[in-house]
């Protein structure tokens, strides 16, 4: 649960901040001339005072000391960086409690010397400065009260944010206001959540249960309506939605969770999401769904991520289905799963490979082989199947050098260097299913014999 | 009673140690230098100003308050004398004489309020001229001899104040007329800052925080002090000189909003050209004689600067021959040349610095070429001779030089950015342009207070590096603890073959800086595009306008000037002049 927060915290943090360093990036590209210019441009060509040359200056340096993670040099940079919240241009003056906020509550996240006191008042202080940060600043520094733990604090500062307005503007902020709520929502499940845990200790007899479930009830109904207004609106919103989801799911709302979780997926305003179609697998494959439907939800997260973990299961899924699609499918899935670096050493995938290699083969379908052996003619046998791979490989894995050794004779025939290499090796426990699979490759390889790489 | 019982009062101040001491409301002492109240505390019977003495009641203005600030009414021109007598104190504690400031300074300001009739005249303009209420200004008239009097006493200590004190007869200011028709939004804090901003009259020189500094410099000249014009901007970079939001030396009661903020309010530092300008302007104005002669024995001749610059960057002793030689072919050493003139048909007056550094770039030039290859190959003869004579006067290694030099030079840049970036611009007296600001402004102040509090403790325990005491020189070679090799006695003998009795340069060729000068009517006389240049002329050009605070093509023109003049000859012919001039040693 706090994994999720923390991780939601780094994540939001960094979609906080690409506006800002695409800004500012700016300076960290090497056009200082573009710069310049365009800051001539915006001055109507007036010389700009040295107040805002050397102000824009101690930004740059700031940057550069925060980069280095250099803490306290930034702290002295952003002492004299404050000087712009008294600037003369009401532009700049404006801009400047939101770069102070950002840089200013990084160095204070970071400097040895500082703790969530001195984060709090800092906190207070900036949400002041300017109407329009204050959602924001709120939101954050709850985050940085649930990273140390505080949660009571951290849900106090949600609620204060929640009732905050400020005519005409709070409108434009709605849907930070949503997000304040999605996140008080996410406090109240967390506490539901280990009242269950509480709960499942208990008895079901005993009389403190049913107090306790009554409770829990309540609970959730909040987080809910607190959740549910910012599910509803075009997002990323994955920690919410699992929450929400546990939570429709124990007390029996199938069709709503499902219907949530489809929506979630399928919602073409929503922007595109693995997770979303991730999650709605799982809870499929909870519900036992047909296998057919599952296919059809993870054919998507194929399209999206093809080098997702689940794919290996999709694999097996679709090896089983009847249509002779699917099970052709069932091979280019392999096939792309290993397509990634990251993906090489996955001795799950090499066998289903090698397996399914085999089977196809044995099954007449060389030309499914060929197409996708096709694409990867030039770049596969140095990618996987090279000398130095063989030897490594074989040092660090025998197992799956077999796999892999296998694959390669199908793939290049029996005169590839990789398959030489393992064929070689002597090895007491491996000794036959090294002589099984020379003998299955001089069958079923696809490489003419007599043509060799 | 009071008078005797505050001269019987002659302890010296604990906090500045100045004797002269005032009363407050409260009949406690308080020291009109730096204000700290005393414990000690008088029966004063009558609170007045009593006439012909140091005491002021603070806080108890003499004149009308305005409605919405507790405080003096004061004028803008007060306002330039305050910043004007304090930068005078500076440069005093600088180590400039003392005329300067009760003297030279003095009697500059008192003409220029002349000139500009705000004072010591018959008729002086205040406002808008309208001669409001003589009722108010009879009652009023016997104090405002005083008030002159009394701004000086607390702005200013009083041992000096009194330079400031009006003749009888002097100032009589009008009374404000009242902003009533004006809307609320255009206000000033200053009696006059509004009609002070929209004044607008044909051959008046409006005083501006530029032009303090501008006077400031023209006193320097006056008195030939040992400051040069870049030296004073780099005192004012410093912090040395007020000059930046110099409002902040403004007694407490000297509010300062609205319209003041642009008059009053600087955050650029000055630039030499425009200071140059200004300065030249205001002697005009002034109408101020002949300046006191330029010799070869003062500071400002370029002989004595040629070898400052020598020295500060780190050349040869022996180059001194080469630059006296170029200045007096060149005759920027003539009094009549040097001498500023401001009655003079074309005014102008002598960079002296900047023209100090051109004639050493220049000696450069004629030593290495600087084409970036006779520098380097006289680098490599340099560095064999050595070698085999190491018990000898080395011979100067332009190579080793340049090492040495660059690395001092961009450690030296890197710190003044950094010192710039960090640079505190804002004044514990916020700006705002109206009442109605007022409370946002140090609202704000107060908030940039607490969180500059907050980020100050995460600061590093690293103490401050200590500031160096001023000194016209920025790099020192000669000091035990340097660290680096000093050049100045290297000997130039690599670089220079006898011919009968003369030394000449070995290198016999010249390229010019500025093969033809710009006629139109745009002011600069030649342009600098760095890429055009060799990297060494680009290096020295870059190091000298770093020590000067000046532009790199400043310096270029300057260049390209000074050898106008020492190749006249070249360019009257109109030839194309890359031919050889060989310079004499006798």
């Amino acid at each position: 649960m706090m994994s999720d927060f923390s991780e939601e915290l780094t994540k939001l943090a960094g979609a906080e901040d690409n506006p800002e360093t695409s800004e500012f990036s700016k300076t960290r590209m090497h056009f200082p001339w573009l710069q310049k210019h365009i800051e001539a441009v915006v001055t109507g060509g007036k010389k700009r005072k040295d107040f805002a040359q050397t102000t824009s200056a101690c930004l740059s340096f700031l940057q550069e000391a925060l980069l280095k993670h250099q803490w306290c040099r930034a702290a002295e940079y952003m002492h004299s960086y404050l000087q712009t919240l008294e600037d003369s241009d009401t532009y700049r003056k404006q801009a400047a409690p939101e770069i102070i906020w950002k840089l200013g509550s990084e160095i204070l996240f970071y400097h040895p010397k500082s703790n969530v006191e001195t984060f709090s008042s800092f906190a207070d202080r900036m949400k002041n400065i300017g109407v329009l940060n204050y959602l924001k600043i709120s939101l954050q520094h709850a985050l940085y009260l649930l990273h140390h733990g505080m949660l009571e604090d951290a849900n106090r500062n949600l609620s204060e944010a929640e009732t905050w307005r400020y005519g005409e503007k709070s409108a434009s902020q709605e849907v930070l206001i949503k997000l304040v709520q999605a996140y008080k929502g996410l406090l109240q499940h967390y506490s539901w959540s280990k009242k269950k845990m509480e709960l499942s200790e208990l008895d079901e007899d005993d009389y403190a249960y049913t107090a306790k479930s009554r409770n829990m009830l309540s609970q959730s109904s909040k987080t809910s309506t607190n959740i549910c207004t910012l599910i509803k609106t075009p997002g990323v919103w994955d920690p919410f939605v699992k929450s929400y989801v546990e939570m429709l799911e124990f007390y029996g709302d199938q069709d709503g969770a499902r219907e949530l979780l489809t929506n979630y997926a399928y919602d073409e305003k929503f922007p595109s999401n693995p997770n979303a179609h991730v999650y709605l697998y799982e809870f499929l494959k909870r519900e036992k769904a047909p296998r057919a439907k599952l296919i059809s939800v993870l054919k998507i997260l194929h399209e999206i991520v093809p080098s997702h973990s689940l794919m290996l299961e999709f694999h097996t899924l679709l090896r089983k289905s009847e249509t002779e699609e699917h099970r052709k499918l069932g091979l280019a899935v392999l096939f792309e799963v290993l397509d990634f670096s990251g993906c090489t050493k996955n001795i799950t995938a090499w066998k289903y490979l090698a397996k399914y290699l085999k089977q196809t083969l044995m099954e007449s379908h060389r030309e499914w082989v060929e197409e996708e052996w096709k694409s990867r003619r030039n770049w596969w046998p140095a990618f996987h199947f090279s000398f130095f791979w063989a030897k490594s490989d074989w040092k660090a894995d025998a197992e799956l050098a077999c796999e892999k050794a296998f694959v390669a004779g199908i793939l290049l025939g029996k005169g590839c260097r990789y398959f030489r290499y393992i064929l070689k090796q002597d090895h007491e426990t491996l000794k036959k299913k090294i002589k099984r699979m020379k003998k299955s490759v001089k069958k079923y390889t696809i490489v003419n014999p007599g043509v060799h790489t | 009673m009071d008078v005797e019982q505050m001269k019987a009062f002659t302890d010296r101040c604990s906090q500045c140690a100045a004797v002269s001491w005032g009363l407050t409301d409260e009949g406690k002492y308080y020291c009109t230098s730096c204000h700290n109240v005393t414990d000690r505390s008088e029966e004063v019977v009558s609170t007045a100003v009593i006439p012909n003495t140091k005491i002021n009641s603070i806080s108890r203005g003499l004149r009308q308050r305005s409605k919405h600030e507790k405080g003096w009414d004061w004028y803008v021109c007060e306002g330039f004398q305050c910043i004007l007598y304090h930068q005078a104190e500076a440069l005093e504690t600088l180590g400039v004489s003392p005329e300067l400031k009760n003297e030279v300074l003095h009697s500059f300001w008192k003409r220029y309020l002349q000139k500009s009739k705000q004072a010591y005249c018959k008729n002086p303009v205040r406002t808008s001229g309208r001669k409001a209420k003589v009722l108010e200004d009879n009652l009023q008239s016997s104090d405002w001899g005083s008030d002159f009097e009394l701004l000086s006493d607390t702005t200013c200590p009083p041992e000096s104040g009194a330079e400031f004190q009006s003749d009888s007869q002097t100032p009589k200011p009008f009374p404000a007329t009242k902003r009533s028709s004006k809307s609320a939004s255009v206000c000033s804090g200053s009696v006059d800052g509004v009609e002070y901003s929209e004044r607008k009259e044909k051959g008046l020189l409006k005083m501006t925080v530029p032009r303090t500094l501008a006077l400031c410099y023209l006193s320097l000249l006056w008195q030939r002090e040992t400051i040069t014009l870049s030296d004073l901007l780099r005192f004012v970079e410093e912090d040395r000189i007020p000059y930046i939001n110099a409002f902040k030396v403004f007694p407490e009661e000297m509010k300062v909003y609205g319209r003041d903020k642009g008059i009053f309010a600087v955050e650029s530092w000055p630039d030499y050209e425009d200071i140059y300008k200004n300065m030249i302007e205001v002697a005009v104005f002034l109408d101020l004689p002949r300046f006191p002669d330029i010799t070869e024995d003062c500071y400002l001749h370029p002989n004595t600067l040629c070898m400052k610059y020598l020295l500060e960057v780190n050349l040869p002793e022996e180059m001194y021959t080469l630059t006296c030689q170029v200045v007096k072919l060149t005759g920027i050493g003539e009094v009549d040349f040097l001498t500023f003139d401001p009655i003079a048909k074309m005014t102008r007056t002598v960079k002296h610095d900047v023209q100090a550094v051109a004639v050493i770039v220049l000696v450069l030039k004629l030593l290495f070429l600087l084409d970036d290859k006779l520098e380097w190959s006289y680098s490599d003869l340099a560095e064999a001779y050595n070698e085999g004579h190491k018990e000898e006067t080395p011979q100067f290694d332009f190579r080793k030089w340049y090492q040495v030099m660059k690395k001092t030079f961009d450690e030296k840049r890197r710190k003044w950015e950094e010192a710039r970036a960090k640079y505190v611009w804002k004044t514990k007296r916020p700006l705002y342009r109206s009442h109605i600001d007022k409370s946002v402004a140090y609202k704000r102040r107060e908030m940039v207070e607490n969180l500059q509090k907050q980020f100050s403790a995460l600061i590093g325990s690293a103490p401050e590096v200590e500031r160096q005491a001023p000194s016209s020189f920025q790099l020192n070679w000669t000091g035990e603890d340097t660290g680096s090799p000093c050049f100045h006695g290297h000997s130039l003998q690599g670089l220079l073959i006898s011919k009968g009795q003369a030394l000449i340069t070995k290198n016999s060729l010249y390229w010019l800086s500025t093969h033809k000068f710009c006629k139109s009517y745009c002011k600069h006389v030649t342009t600098y595009e760095e890429s055009n240049f060799s990297l060494s002329y680009q290096f020295i050009l870059n190091i000298f306008s770093f020590l000067l605070r000046i532009k790199t093509s400043a310096l270029h023109e300057e260049v390209s000037l000074l050898e106008k003049k020492l190749f006249e000859k070249k360019y009257n012919e109109s030839k194309r002049s890359s031919r050889s001039k060989k310079v004499r040693r006798h």
